[in-house]
């Protein structure tokens, strides 16, 4: 069953075109990988499928998605658990488990290193109930094991039917469709 | 209260003199109450990309701009009512004239509210918007400041309907404004 469609995509945006004619389809359980030098468009491409960009040219048919990008949208004072618990989290604990922040779910956000905030970003998306994740450079910033953790996360969301979009320079698996841009 | 209280020393303790401008000085007041945290209205929230966050969680920029319209009146309007008794006092404003004025402050300051909030929207993101904003504020605040002024004075009547038709106007529009600020923030 197709979750995300979007066909003739083309994005203008600050007097250059960043990509013109673009197809992007995914099923459930699907993954696609956006490659490409910086400033070829992947952010923008992901800012477009959340709905937060409106395209020059094209359509888009979407799900409810869930967004982790370089902005972190917590509130600094709250503990951690709280700052989350304002968005939509039905599934906080296990997000919490999976990303081994259960036991920082009480420190305020605004002490947590960078590292833990880059994983904290990507728990709202974990324990949210969104069908297709968007992610923007999930990876950087991460440990390894951090960095496995979330490979894991993501392979079950995929199989449990799930969407995931990821734009990153690294090397994912086969089971990833690959889509380069080239800016 | 700040500015109830400077007013007398600038002004020089003529009861007359004080009683005729006090109204003026109480909506001063109320203006500065306004656009004092209107940098800190919208722009945060959107470098921060909560405003993002909450437009994936399916809430419009129209709703997040009235909430925040009254939100920030709660934190300076019902304040100013209370700080306008005693500051009547100082500026020596009589009874009658006190309840007009503060009917006046009452209709008045969720349209301030409701324009620094649409102000604080249009000029998010762009350096040093502070200053903008209260260029931008100024012309958009005088016919209620005019409308609200001439209401705390003698025969109020028709001062206070045009007030009320301002306050109106700017309260049922700014969350439009605000909604679509906030949208062509993000292109």
């Amino acid at each position: 069953m197709m979750l995300l469609n979007g066909t003739g995509l083309a994005l203008v945006r600050g007097g250059r075109l960043l990509f013109e004619g673009l197809d992007v389809s995914l099923d459930r359980g699907g993954g696609l990988h956006l490659t490409g030098p910086n400033g070829a468009g992947k952010s923008s491409l992901i800012r477009v499928i959340a709905g937060l960009l409106r395209p020059t040219a094209g359509a888009i048919e979407r799900p409810a998605v869930a967004l982790a990008d370089d902005h972190l949208s917590l509130d600094r004072e709250l503990s951690l658990r709280r700052a989350l618990g304002f968005w939509n989290v039905p599934k906080l604990n296990g997000a919490l488990d999976a990303l081994d922040l259960s036991r920082l779910a009480d420190v305020p956000v605004r002490l947590l290193s960078s590292g833990q905030a880059r994983r904290a970003r990507l728990a709202r998306v974990l324990a949210s109930d969104a069908p297709l994740w968007l992610l923007d450079e999930p990876f950087n910033g991460l440990d390894a094991s951090s960095g496995e953790r979330l490979r894991l996360a993501i392979d079950r969301h995929r199989k449990t039917g799930g969407a995931v979009v990821i734009a990153s320079h690294q090397p994912l698996a086969d089971s990833w469709q690959e889509m380069v841009l080239s800016g | 209260m700040l500015v109830a209280t400077i007013v007398p020393f600038a002004v020089g303790p003529d009861a007359q003199l004080l009683g005729r401008i006090g109204g003026g000085a109480l909506w001063i007041a109320a203006l500065t109450a306004a656009l004092l945290p209107i940098e800190r209205l919208v722009e945060p929230d959107r470098a921060d990309g909560v405003l993002d966050q909450l437009a994936l969680a399916g809430v419009t920029e129209e709703t997040i701009g009235a909430t925040k319209i009254v939100a920030h009146w709660l934190t300076f309007g019902p304040l100013l009512l209370l700080a306008a008794i005693p500051a009547s006092i100082m500026v020596a404003i009589d009874g009658d004239s006190l309840l007009r004025c503060l009917v006046a402050l009452a209709i008045g300051t969720p349209a301030l509210a409701a324009l620094s909030v649409a102000v604080a929207a249009l000029t998010a993101g762009l350096p040093r918007a502070g200053a903008l904003a209260g260029l931008l504020m100024l012309p958009l605040a005088v016919p209620l400041l005019i409308f609200g002024a001439a209401a705390t004075g003698a025969d109020s009547g028709s001062a206070l309907k045009l007030e009320a038709a301002v306050a109106m106007l700017l309260v049922a529009g700014a969350p439009f404004v605000t909604g679509a600020a906030i949208r062509a923030a993000r292109t």
